[in-house]
């Protein structure tokens, strides 16, 4: 009977015009890169983790914390749109909004697996979370409000796809607030260790939420774009005015944290803690300044800038190219933020250290963020393959 | 109102005051009470654990030992020439693993030039075992704790998932990953290993030979500790003291 029903609902929401050879190939390849990508990663639980991962007792985060926080601020992102458009219906973007809850899962998804390679023993994490809490770290808050939001996400999205509208506006609006506590609690996480003055401090978490407005808004105008170009489906009108809906927050967006980017920075070279200058210098000019200046500044946010002011957010070709931009230079903007964090020696001035430690990822550690695009990759495509229809909104329900 | 005619006004006293205005008072009174209380109630680090100090001084204020045996350790700095057998001493008593970086207790050096001669410089250092410790805090399954008696931060090795954000905290690189417990693991001043056993000093104090480890309990104004900390007109620091982590491992020269 429960099959039944579930076949029901999948030929009902299904896209067979994306069943063909090539988007069949294309998953494998992302599945290819799942298996291979955390396989490799998963391995560490049995050859150790020290033997696949370059991080050491000076630097004991590195690519994969930053992707981890790069997977999760992008999903908090989608999920805060989504959650705005479903509360308020009066957006334009509510009309992609099933198609960002989805990929605000399959993100937060690409967050755990990764966290979850890297993590020394995250079985001792699921019992201990719940029978030894600590409220007031940040990780354990950050956790156990992303499994929240996760779990609250599954739940809007059956009830989207089952039509329970009602249910899918109340639990997705608290898996948006879950969602927004736990991105605050991410920032917070490095925000409030005095040990690293360049994450220490009160902007931290503001500046990650701002992120997560980025992410969000770049990531829903590309993941809308692709949808439509696999299908070679001409947007509606509609749907063109929720993507320059989406154009418009990022751009503002944009500009807000270009903003808080160069304040951030100044605020180290003005006076402070010595080793948070140290720190702001590794991307101004030390091993930092080309991804940097760059893939985060140049990249990151003047390219996009320079495409939004020469189409006037008309071209949606255009627009999804600014938003991959914007992601890449988000991507970088993680890593060197947790770089430069740990990359300043404690002990600076003794024990000939040098100005920055050396951490090089591992060939093993690039091949997890693969697992980890494959996942996002993979959880793309099949949204659109089994759920397709429930994304093509004709309006807003 | 015009201020210069206030003066030529007859004082009215409190006698005639008006209860109503009293009370209006009493409740300013205690609003402003309140908000200082909820500020207490809500503080994340409860008050009795972050003793540690006056503001221009590094050593707890005396008679202010949050732990019922305060267990500290003091540098005399200048007196390590980095013969390394209180290292050798560690790893022995508390079977510290070979390589990845595992140490519980290590000796830095800098080459420094006094009046135009250069100077090696040694400074033994291991946990702080913080009043305020960033590294308790932090741990998401309390695996990492302050020992209520001694206020010794030791681990609960079951408890640790290995998110290793305490060795991002901690301001002292105290931390290590000890790859046979599978576990974060650190200095715990010998508690399990020898003060469990009913010795006096940890295994790195009680090694070395030029003494300059000295550990003890604070509370106890007999020790040696407690009399080279509280010794008049000595300088006395600790390391990183912008952390606020209030630590218990103090340095001077001897």
């Amino acid at each position: 009977m429960a099959i039944n029903q579930l076949t029901e609902i999948f030929t009902r929401t299904e896209d067979t015009r994306l069943a063909t050879p090539g988007i069949n190939w294309a998953m494998i390849l992302f599945l290819i890169m799942i298996v291979v990508g955390l396989g490799l990663g998963a391995s560490g639980f049995i050859v150790g983790h020290e033997a696949i991962y370059n991080n050491t007792r000076e630097v004991p985060w590195g690519l994969l914390i930053a992707t981890y926080a790069f997977w999760a601020i992008t999903s908090t992102g989608l999920c805060i749109y989504a959650a705005i458009s479903h509360l308020f219906g009066g957006t334009r973007m509510a009309i992609v909004s099933n198609r960002m809850v989805w990929m605000s899962i399959v993100c937060i998804f690409a967050a755990f697996a990764t966290i979850g390679v890297e993590i020394a023993s995250p079985h001792r994490m699921i019992f201990y979370n719940i029978m030894s809490p600590n409220p007031i770290s940040n990780i354990w808050w950050m956790g156990t409000l992303y499994g929240i939001a996760v779990g609250c996400m599954i739940i809007e999205f059956f009830g989207i796809v089952t039509g329970l509208a009602r249910i899918a506006v109340i639990i997705g609006t608290m898996g948006a607030f879950a969602e927004v506590l736990a991105n605050s609690c991410l920032g917070g996480v490095f925000a409030t260790l005095p040990a690293r003055p360049y994450w220490y401090g009160g902007q931290l978490p503001i500046y990650f939420l701002t992120a997560a407005f980025l992410s969000g808004a770049a990531a829903t105008i590309l993941f809308n774009y692709l949808a439509y170009k696999l299908r070679g489906a001409e947007m509606s009108d509609a749907v063109k005015d929720g993507i320059k809906s989406a154009g418009k927050a990022m751009t503002l967006v944009l500009i807000l944290y270009s903003v808080a980017t160069f304040w951030r920075l100044i605020m180290y070279f003005v006076g402070g803690a010595e080793l948070g200058r140290i720190a702001a210098d590794a991307l101004i000019s030390g091993p930092l300044s080309l991804n940097f200046w760059v893939i985060e500044v140049c990249i990151g946010l003047l390219i996009p800038l320079i495409l939004i002011i020469l189409t006037r957010l008309q071209n949606i070709a255009m627009m999804a190219i600014a938003g991959f931009l914007i992601l890449v230079g988000q991507f970088f903007a993680r890593y060197d933020l947790v770089s430069a964090g740990l990359l300043v020696p404690g002990t600076l001035g003794w024990d000939n250290v040098p100005t920055y430690l050396d951490y090089v990822p591992s060939l093993i550690e690039w091949l997890v963020i693969g697992g980890s695009i494959g996942v996002v990759g993979f959880g793309f495509l099949i949204g659109e393959r089994v759920f397709g229809k429930v994304f093509d909104q004709k309006e807003h329900h | 109102m015009d201020i210069k005619n206030l003066e030529k006004e007859k004082n009215e006293g409190i006698e005639s005051l008006p209860s109503d205005e009293r009370r209006k008072f009493l409740k300013i009174g205690l609003a402003v009470t309140g908000v200082f209380l909820g500020g207490t109630v809500l503080s994340l680090t409860s008050v009795s654990t972050a003793k540690g100090g006056n503001t221009d001084s590094v050593i707890p204020a005396e008679g202010q030992y949050p732990y019922p045996k305060h267990y500290s350790m003091i540098m005399r700095q200048n007196n390590c020439v980095d013969c390394e057998i209180c290292m050798d001493a560690c790893v022995e008593t508390n079977h510290v693993p070979v390589g990845h970086g595992a140490w519980r207790t290590t000796i830095q050096e800098r080459l420094t030039t006094v009046d135009g001669v250069e100077k090696r410089e040694f400074r033994p250092i291991l946990c702080n075992h913080c009043n305020r410790p960033p590294c308790v805090r932090v741990c998401p399954t309390r695996a990492t704790y302050k020992d209520p008696e001694t206020g010794i931060v030791v681990m609960n090795y079951k408890k640790c998932i290995g998110c290793k954000t305490c060795m991002a905290a901690c301001p002292y690189n105290a931390r290590y990953f000890n790859h046979d417990k599978y576990a974060i693991d650190k200095c715990n001043f010998c508690i399990d290993t020898r003060l469990a056993a009913g010795e006096k000093e940890t295994a790195c104090a009680a090694a070395c030979p030029a003494d300059v480890r000295v550990f003890g309990d604070l509370k106890d104004t007999s020790t040696e500790i407690y009399k080279l900390l509280h010794e008049p007109d000595k300088k006395i620091w600790v390391i990183r003291p912008e952390c606020g982590a209030l630590p218990n491992v103090f340095y001077m020269n001897a």
